[in-house]
């Protein structure tokens, strides 16, 4: 039968897009960025949803490699071949420093999958997040901004998300030395380097992070995780706990009143 | 005379600076101008112009015609001209240059040009005149020989090509693309968009060629003549062999909306050519037979195109791949290659088993000086000052000794570096190093190279 009018072609189409944009409980389990951390992963229903928009502040602006690490580790543990879009301002490498491939390639990540964009401003970085997100094909799009991101309000982050969404892109805003303002991503993490665990002759260990989910869409935020990355296993896991073990703030008072009840 | 005296003499005399790089600026403008008249134009810096219109002139009428209009153009930019046809390019330049007196024809014409025109050094130029040899004719019948054995062999080469018995090739300020189609109107057209229309019928047909030939275009450019005499060209690369028209203005439109200086058409264009200056082979791609091609490809296509658009839009050294070189010197051990070129990948060092990265995730080029406090002069950092703030070393690993590449510089310089890896209170890491070591310099400085995740 042919429809009768375009506006209930329309709205069928509306409808198809909304049972297809279902809660968490509707992606199957491949559609998530996953850790390779158990506990992290079944906290957050199995990883970072695809095709969808997730936060990353850093906690301060000297956790911003931390932060760049982790948005950067997770993408690359997901579709081996699938290329990386990196979105930074031409004076992030003044800031933070030039992306270096030697030390992807060290962490187990494949630097051949970086695809560098370097834009000159604020509204060209928005302008190309737009035209990467609507692209598939990519593991994921990350976006780096330094500071406060005024272009980057409501309107402008329901326009990345939707078209992030309609092409399946996993969009990883990396927000450095930022405070975390209102915006329409699935999830917000704050992101901080943590003291690794000691090698042999006291010398840094394996990279450590201080992850914070401050805001979830589809479930209750708070959660805290000190992850360490493992590159052999080409996953994050637990710190492995030498000498000075510090139970983690949300855990410790998690405990007692676990106890209180018991 | 001095400009004082100049001035003295013409009070009211205008005086601008020489500025040779605006001049052969202006000199390409109207070499890419010329491109009307023939594809191939050479540049005769500073100040000259070199034409090849074999087979070119009929469009004009004639040749008569050609420099008609050339000098028409040229003089409504205010160009005086001097014009001369030659059988090769180094007679016509002569003749254009140094010709005086009238002749019945060129081969005569050549042969009347003083012998300045060989353009030799001052003393072989005198010399020559000494000798009673005041023209090329004069010269011409002596034996070559004995010119070489006196004035050297660039005597003989140079009076060979004026007088066409060596080849004297044309060095074409843009190569001859192996695909172009023009159009010229009646009218000129005085709207962007109009000419963007005729651009996309100019392309559709460069296409429907390449697809003849089986190759796909790289590189396009298209070329607008103005009325006035000077032109524009316009550059979209593609990182794959295309034929799609449609993507190919695609690019175009992203170009023409990032241009800095909007493409102006002033009094009209009055002719634009669409060229396909690099050609890649390329067959016909067969879709599936329920329709649709594989997904893979799709995916593939979708990311070649977003390279496409942003290097139109960005530049090409704004959308980078990273390139493993094969050198310690930390810096150079990648390369950021534009993407749209697609290097072949270079294996990258595999980590150690069991070892945390020795290599930082962000690396700062140049690295940053800090301020440093270690405990023995050669000893590993204790504290350090870096954008003001201090921190303290709670744990290290080093040094790591680098050595200058002696291999690769002929004076041996190059200090050692001493790398090492630290960690603050705080759990962030990070890459120091310094600068030499106490016996090749007596304060060596430290710096900061970049940061662990």
């Amino acid at each position: 039968m042919r429809e009768s009018s375009p506006s209930l072609a329309g709205l069928r189409k509306r409808v198809a897009r909304l049972a297809a944009s279902g809660g968490p409980a509707s992606l199957p389990a491949e559609a998530r960025l996953t850790s390779g951390h158990a506990g992290f992963d079944a906290a957050l229903g199995g990883g970072l949803a695809k095709g969808k928009t997730h936060e990353f502040f850093a906690a301060d602006a000297l956790d911003a490699t931390s932060a760049a690490a982790f948005a950067a580790l997770l993408a690359l543990r997901s579709d081996a071949h699938a290329p990386l879009i990196w979105l930074r301002t031409a004076d992030a490498a003044r800031r933070i420093g030039h992306i270096y491939a030697p030390g992807i390639a060290e962490l187990g990540g494949s630097p051949d999958r970086l695809l560098i964009v370097e834009v000159p401003d604020a509204k060209m970085l928005l302008a190309c997040a737009n035209d990467a997100a609507r692209c598939t094909g990519s593991a994921a799009v990350i976006v780096e901004s330094w500071g406060r991101f005024p272009l980057l309000d409501l309107t402008a982050g329901r326009r990345l998300a939707l078209g992030a969404r309609d092409a399946g892109t996993t969009l990883l805003m990396l927000r450095l030395n930022a405070l975390p303002a209102p915006s329409i991503a699935e999830t917000r993490w704050s992101v901080a380097a943590a003291p690794s665990r000691a090698l042999a002759a006291d010398a840094p260990g394996a990279p450590a992070f201080d992850l914070e989910l401050l805001r979830w869409r589809a479930g209750p935020a708070g959660g805290r995780w000190r992850l360490d990355w493992k590159h052999d296993e080409h996953a994050f896991g637990e710190p492995a706990l030498s000498r000075a073990v510090l139970p983690l703030p949300a855990r410790r008072a998690a405990r007692p009143h676990g106890a209180a009840a018991a | 005379m001095p400009l004082a005296n100049a001035r003295a003499r013409v009070p009211e005399l205008l005086t601008v600076a020489h500025d040779p790089i605006a001049d052969h600026a202006w000199l390409d403008r109207l070499a890419l101008g010329c491109n009307r008249y023939t594809p191939l134009v050479a540049l005769d810096a500073p100040d000259g112009l070199i034409l090849d219109i074999a087979g070119a002139e009929h469009l004009f009428g004639d040749e008569a015609g050609l420099v008609a209009d050339a000098e028409m153009r040229l003089a409504r930019l205010g160009m005086s001209v001097r014009h001369a046809f030659g059988p090769t390019a180094d007679a016509a330049r002569a003749l254009a240059r140094y010709q005086t007196r009238p002749a019945p024809d060129e081969a005569a014409a050549v042969r009347r040009l003083p012998v300045a025109a060989l353009e030799l050094a001052p003393e072989a130029t005198t010399a020559l005149v000494r000798a009673g040899l005041k023209s090329i004719g004069d010269l011409a019948g002596r034996p070559m020989a004995n010119i070489a054995a006196r004035f050297g062999g660039d005597a003989t080469t140079a009076l060979r090509r004026i007088l066409g018995d060596a080849p004297s090739p044309l060095d074409p300020r843009i190569a001859l693309p192996p695909i172009a189609v023009e159009r010229r109107f009646a009218e000129p057209l005085g709207s962007t968009a109009h000419a963007t229309k005729v651009l996309a019928e100019l392309a559709a047909e460069a296409i429907e060629e390449l697809g003849e030939r089986g190759k796909g275009g790289r590189h396009f450019r298209a070329t607008f003549f103005r009325s006035d005499g000077l032109a524009r060209s316009i550059d979209v690369e593609t990182g794959h062999p295309t034929r799609d028209a449609g993507l190919v203005m695609r690019l175009f439109a992203e170009r023409m909306d990032s241009l800095t200086d909007p493409l102006d058409p002033g009094f009209g264009f009055d002719m634009i050519r669409f060229a396909v200056p690099r050609l890649d082979p390329l067959g016909a791609t067969q879709l599936k037979l329920e329709g649709g091609e594989v997904r893979k490809s799709i995916e593939d296509g979708a990311m070649n195109e977003l390279v496409d658009r942003m290097t139109t839009r960005l530049g090409r050294r704004r959308v980078q791949r990273l390139r493993a070189e094969d050198t310690h010197i930390p810096e150079q051990a990648q390369l950021a290659l534009p993407a749209i070129t697609a290097p072949p990948p270079m294996p990258w060092p595999a980590p150690e088993p069991g070892e945390p990265p020795a290599r930082p995730f962000h690396l700062f080029d140049p690295p940053q000086p800090i301020e440093v406090i270690a405990e023995v002069p050669d000893g590993p950092p204790h504290r350090f000052r870096w954008r003001r703030a201090m921190h303290a070393v709670r744990r290290y690993e080093g040094p790591e000794r680098i050595a200058a590449e002696w291999w690769r510089r002929r004076d041996n310089a190059g200090l050692t570096r001493d790398y090492y890896r630290v960690e603050d209170a705080q759990g962030r890491r990070f890459w120091l190093f310094r600068h030499g070591l106490y016996d090749e310099k007596p304060d060596p400085r430290w710096y900061i190279h970049g940061l662990f995740a």
